[in-house]
């Protein structure tokens, strides 16, 4: 969750929007669906911002004022877009003990970027996370899908430099 | 049928590091030497040692081989599938002895474990519900619908003694047995919480990728029990093997009839949807993860009413986590005295602990209530590693607290570890060495529950805050022996009067390492020193003139400039400069440069 405003202008699809639809008037009618179609529609555009917001609550009837609360609630919606290689830092007790925050620091030296904000180039965007459960190769960092356990400060700039 | 079985681990420990690859080379493998009719692939759920991945295991033989790549594959397919010479010096060195090879359960790490919960994580195929059926599987739901009645089921739960394995350790029997009045006539809900958000525990995890049906024949049980046709599973959204497999599961169990209408012909209906989790901690609480499900934001609400009176979309509910579940079949099986058997008098069964942080054998283990905190760190968790010192271990996550040394040899059960200051948790044990600054630890828990801290409530929101700031002032070198007290003071008020779980229990990793490692707190604020070395500000880096070389690495390191002298003589760092990065002590080749 950031409550920053975001700076890349939106710039949604119609096919986007009428998939978006679709699953509205699917799920609409089944109890507690605000979130499954939050969700869906984060997966459609990549992240929620003002204006996704504003369709869900048209289409749903539900005031915007809510799914906003909704959507600042819950670190998994994102009101800011991602960068294309999203790099999260566990932070749970194992990896922290094993000196993940360290490495979180670096990133943020490194990218000069903090946590939960995406570089202006769009390339990297830096968040910490909550134990991914990979707890035996602590200290761990994710880079989209791709896991690296058991790193060194020293390691950052090498993982970094593979994403072009 | 196939004269071998390779197993090998699918969880996300070992996905993680790389077992997918290893399972498409071993296709690879197979097929060129002509093998894939008498090799068959079983890819498993999590085997506990997590170290150790990717972990294959190679059936009738049991060899364990363990972090394996993809390079070792040709060799393992060729050497041992094809010649059956088994590649020695790829087994876990546990199993290897001077008499052959001995079985996993026999090493240190398997033998002081009862695996109940954990029983077929790692042996069977999760995405495959014959798999499941074929260890008595769907057997316990069976028995329940043909030859128990609801209160019958209830009262064996009861009997056994099994206390909800989510942290709190209410009895499960009980619970079920609040919410059973007026079946038939209301709608109500039977819950399933796997939203695991304590960081460093992946019990929950490994049950849902491992043996997901066993949670979903569990939940029919319960809904039989109490009278409910409809389930859900509130599961985290960064558990998306979990995820996988659940769907995979509901869907197999629907087509067999497990799920659904009229299950075994009994006229019983049950069904179960899941529910993705967004990122928010609070959301373990009971009320909050029902006004999550609800669609709104996860906040707790005050009990009473309590959920078995109006929960879910205010109809009666009971939630259990997954672990739980996981018992209930075994029980209806196996029967009350079996299971009364294990753990001391308050806590019958075992207790599964996910053991990380400074320990040889990092992973998952399963052990009866009651062995000792010992027995799990020195003998299954293999000791600490690189010969340092045990200092604490962290059990109940930003809920719980740290245990001393003097304290290795309680019996670990829900209330002794209460007794002790800390509590069971859902199983996080997170062991800490000699360079763990306790007061460090303190604060890290704290920012996590400000940062999950709902904001419903003022002593949670405004106290954890506050309570945040005293302990960063103290890591900075600023405190004072007064912020120790009001600290502590703090702590009793946010405890009294915080609406939900969350906020009652935040204080305790604060409380708890006030109790045992006050020394370290008085060292922060009177001499201000941080006998660990990890708080920064109170660090000082020194160059020992007599090792240092005067090589001038160190110098050109620096990204301050903080550290002058010329080539050959020993060299000086000024400390008003000095950023305390570290990064001179990591290059010096001579160990010259210290911290204190």
């Amino acid at each position: 969750m950031s409550s920053t405003k975001q700076t890349v202008p939106f710039n949604g699809t119609k096919e986007q929007e009428e998939q978006l639809l679709a699953i509205i008037a699917e799920l609409k009618d089944e109890p507690g669906s605000l979130m499954p179609i939050m969700q869906k529609a984060q997966g459609i555009y990549g992240y929620l911002p003002i204006e996704v917001q504003t369709i869900i609550s048209d289409a749903m009837g539900i005031p915007l004022e809510k799914i906003y609360g909704v959507a600042t609630f819950y670190s998994q919606f994102a009101l800011n877009p991602k960068g294309r290689y999203q790099i999260s830092v566990c932070l749970g007790t194992a990896c922290y003990v094993k000196g993940s925050g360290d490495l979180y620091n670096k990133l943020m030296e490194l990218l000069g970027i903090v946590g939960g904000e995406c570089t202006p180039d769009g390339k990297f965007s830096l968040d910490a996370c909550r134990c991914v459960g990979a707890c035996g190769l602590a200290p761990v960092m994710l880079v989209n899908d791709d896991v690296y356990g058991r790193i060194g400060v020293d390691e950052l700039e090498g993982i970094l430099a593979k994403y072009e | 049928m196939y004269r071998t079985h390779v197993l090998v681990c699918g969880g996300t420990g070992c996905t993680s590091s790389g077992s997918e690859k290893i399972i498409d080379a071993l296709k690879v493998e197979l097929e060129k030497n002509g093998l894939t009719d008498e090799v068959a692939i079983v890819k498993t759920g999590c085997h506990g040692l997590c170290a150790l991945g990717p972990i294959m295991i190679v059936y009738p033989e049991a060899c364990f081989y363990s972090m394996v790549k993809e390079e070792d594959i040709p060799e393992i397919v060729s050497e041992h599938f094809l010649k059956g010479r088994v590649v020695t010096r790829l087994l876990y060195k546990e199993t290897v002895t001077e008499e052959g090879i001995r079985s996993l359960n026999d090493t240190d790490f398997y033998k002081k474990q009862t695996r109940i919960a954990l029983r077929n994580c790692g042996v069977i195929n999760p995405e495959e519900i014959d798999e499941y059926i074929g260890t008595r599987g769907y057997e316990a739901l069976g028995k329940v619908l043909t030859e128990m009645t609801p209160d019958e089921v209830i009262q064996t739960i009861l009997d056994s003694g099994l206390r909800g394995r989510g942290g709190a350790g209410f009895p499960t029997g009980l619970k079920w047995k609040f919410a059973s009045g007026n079946r038939g006539n209301v709608q109500k809900y039977v819950c399933c919480n796997a939203d695991e958000g304590d960081p460093g525990a992946f019990m929950d995890r490994s049950v849902l990728e491992g043996d997901p049906h066993v949670v979903l024949e569990a939940m029919a049980i319960a809904g039989y029990a109490i009278g409910a046709s409809q389930g859900y599973i509130y599961v985290r959204a960064e558990y998306p093997i979990a995820v996988d497999r659940l769907n995979i599961a509901i869907a197999q169990a629907r087509e067999y009839g497990l799920l659904g209408k009229d299950i075994f012909g009994t006229g019983f209906d049950f069904d179960i949807e899941l529910r993705l989790g967004a990122g928010a901690f609070v959301c373990g609480e009971e009320t909050a993860l029902m006004t999550s499900i609800e669609g709104n934001r996860g906040e707790p609400r005050p009990r009473p009413p309590f959920p078995a009176v109006k929960g879910l979309f205010e109809q009666p509910t009971i939630l259990n986590n997954v672990e739980t579940y996981a018992n209930i079949p075994q029980i209806i099986l196996n029967g009350v005295d079996w299971f009364r058997s294990m753990g001391t008098e308050k806590s019958k069964g075992t207790k599964v602990f996910a053991l990380g942080g400074k320990v040889n054998n990092t992973g998952l283990v399963e052990i009866p209530m009651g062995t000792t905190l010992r027995t799990v760190i020195e003998e299954i968790g293999g000791g600490i590693p690189n010969g340092k010192k045990f200092k604490a271990a962290q059990t109940g996550g930003p809920s719980g607290g740290c245990i001393p040394a003097e304290h290795f040899d309680v019996p670990i059960d829900y209330d002794n570890l209460i007794a002790i200051g800390s509590m069971m948790g859902s199983g996080g044990l997170i062991v800490m060495d000699e360079d763990n600054c306790m007061v460090d630890i303190a604060k890290f828990f704290l920012e996590f529950t400000v940062d999950e801290s709902c904001g419903k409530c003022t002593p949670c929101r405004i106290g954890t805050k506050r309570m945040y700031e005293i302990l960063d002032k103290i890591t900075k070198g600023n405190g004072t022996l007064e912020d120790i007290d009001k600290l502590e003071e703090l702590c009793y008020y946010i405890k009294e009067n915080a609406l939900c779980g969350l906020g009652q229990t935040a204080p305790n990793p604060v409380l708890s390492t006030l109790r045992y490692f006050k020394d370290e707190y008085i060292a922060h604020v009177v001499d201000k020193k941080c006998p660990a070395g990890v708080c920064k500000e109170l660090l000082q880096y020194k160059i020992d003139p007599a090792k240092c070389k005067g090589c001038t690495l160190c110098a050109r390191v620096c990204p301050a400039g903080a550290i002058s002298g010329t080539v050959k003589e020993a060299h000086v760092i000024d400390p008003n400069k000095c950023v305390k990065c570290g990064a001179c002590m990591e290059k010096c080749r001579f160990g010259a440069i210290s911290k204190e």
